[in-house]
């Protein structure tokens, strides 16, 4: 299976709660991870609000899958990057986003953060170096 | 790597055309499908952004042009229309497609 390991990234565009497109993305994250392939997530446009902390859906009766995020490094998904214009445009920071973190099992696990905010121009050659983009 | 972006929203409703033309790199192609053609017409104000990506390769979808009564000479110039097997062919010569929805 080695040399069939290919690297997956999942665009996410779009707000949490308005549209099924953030969970239905998370849900094909989860199912991904599990193949055993590199898998990264960018966070642009609206899709920056997916990872915003403090997310409480209890007043609108619909499931909060924001913590599912957090267990993501567990399934060695730890590669999310974060478009600085993005955050920028919708007068977020990262201090504004979720902190997700990983166990670096090659170094005594070692918590590490998950989130890399880059540019719009770092984040296209992020693009271009992979295999498979799976738009949401 | 040569990509394939693919826009099939409308430039006036969405903001995919001008997110997908602000991660495009020189080299790449850029197929416009389904309501994403509203990107390909003349006098709009989405012509001047198609005239400005340097290196870009622009395509429409003729069907999709054709159904909703956009005659080929609205098409700004620069802009190839291809139909259906044209998008196949796209999409195999490029190494991937990204999908701007």
């Amino acid at each position: 299976m080695s040399e069939d390991i290919k690297n997956f990234l999942y665009l996410n565009r779009r707000a949490p709660y308005g549209t099924i497109y953030a969970w239905e993305s998370l849900e094909v994250v989860l199912i991904g991870a599990a193949f055993d392939q590199k898998v990264s997530l960018a966070f642009v446009d609206d899709g920056v609000f997916q990872i915003v902390k403090g997310q409480d859906t209890s007043a609108i009766e619909m499931k909060n899958f924001s913590p599912t995020y957090s267990a993501l490094g567990d399934y060695d998904v730890n590669q999310l990057y974060v478009e600085q214009e993005s955050l920028e445009e919708r007068g977020l920071s990262v201090d504004d986003l979720m902190h997700l973190t990983w166990e670096d099992e090659d170094e005594d696990w070692a918590e590490k953060d998950s989130i890399r905010v880059v540019s719009r121009a770092e984040l296209n050659k992020i693009i271009e170096a992979q295999d498979v983009v799976f738009s949401f | 790597m040569s990509e394939l972006h693919t826009v099939n929203k409308s430039p006036f409703e969405k903001n995919s055309f001008d997110s997908c033309l602000g991660h495009v790199l020189e080299g790449s192609a850029v197929l416009l499908y389904e309501d994403g053609v509203y990107a390909a017409l003349k006098g709009t104000a989405t012509e001047g952004k198609v005239k400005a990506a340097q290196g870009v390769k622009f395509y429409a979808l003729g069907p999709d042009l054709k159904a909703r009564g956009l005659a080929q000479d609205r098409v700004s110039d620069g802009i190839e229309i291809i139909d259906y097997a044209g998008f196949v062919d796209l999409a195999t010569e490029h190494d991937k497609v990204v999908a701007w929805v």
